[in-house]
């Protein structure tokens, strides 16, 4: 299954809801595209809604954090929402989980950024 | 899985990636792993395989990828190799360390060595070959490496 994404809005705050899979070529490069998309807009304050990805490989976790090194140094912030058991176990294992902000409450998660 | 050697002749593209991780998802199943253990094999060879067709081969059209996979005793050996000029060992990044954490790259031979329970690597000039061996009935998760 390959990777969809869908954006809404929430009290300033995007929404990308990801189902499917994050990995080399192109699921990758559909997470790449939707952030800068988001970023040339003006819209940094990002969720990305992770609760439909069932699987992400090592290219897929490096554009999760290219996406967040992006839009961090463009002044915004990327958290992570509804981590599935497999992608918490891989950003543990990673030593990722503690880089990014996981919510696992999206009301909360919003009102988080401002 | 019956006790024989199947193996495989695939083109350096992405289309190699996804075909060795259903591969390895159908004949770790066979083998009677659980689900969680399928996915962790499945993964250490799908990152083999990229870097097989990325770094090795480097999508180079004339350059083949192969993969086998066997029933030794109790292990579940796997072994992809590339046509490349050798991975160099001594550039492979600890993607923990903290100057490296907010790298988009050089996680793949961590994750292998984390899902299997040894990880063979041997780089030649004629290529890479990289060995991924499973414990059927033992141990799991223990990702030692074996040698280099």
């Amino acid at each position: 299954m390959s990777m969809k994404v869908s954006s809404r809005q929430v009290d300033g705050v995007t929404i990308m809801d990801c189902s499917g899979r994050i990995t080399l070529g192109e699921g990758s490069v559909i997470l790449k595209d939707a952030v800068r998309e988001l970023l040339s807009k003006g819209q940094k304050k990002i969720l990305l809604n992770l609760g439909d990805v069932n699987y992400i490989d090592s290219s897929g976790i490096g554009e999760l954090v290219s996406a967040f090194t992006t839009v961090r140094n463009q002044g915004g912030d990327l958290k992570l929402l509804n981590l599935t058991k497999k992608v918490h176990d891989l950003l543990q294992i990673t030593k990722l989980y503690t880089v990014f902000d996981v919510k696992d409450d999206e009301a909360a998660a919003v009102k988080s950024f401002n | 899985m019956t006790n024989h050697r199947v193996s495989y002749t695939l083109d350096s593209t992405l289309e190699t990636v996804d075909s060795a991780e259903r591969t390895a998802t159908r004949i770790a199943s066979e083998a009677g792993f659980d689900d969680d253990e399928v996915m962790r094999i499945a993964m250490a060879v799908r990152e083999a395989a990229v870097n097989a067709v990325l770094h090795g081969n480097a999508y180079d059209p004339g350059k083949k990828v192969s993969l086998a996979f066997e029933r030794i005793g109790e292990d579940l050996v796997i072994t992809i190799r590339d046509q490349g000029k050798g991975m160099d060992l001594s550039k492979i990044p600890d993607p923990l360390a903290a100057e490296n954490l907010l790298k988009t790259s050089g996680r793949g031979i961590f994750l292998i060595r984390s899902f299997m329970d040894e990880v063979q690597i041997h780089p030649s000039q004629a290529g890479t070959e990289i060995k991924l061996i499973k414990h059927v009935h033992g141990p799991s998760g223990g990702g030692k490496e074996a040698s280099q």
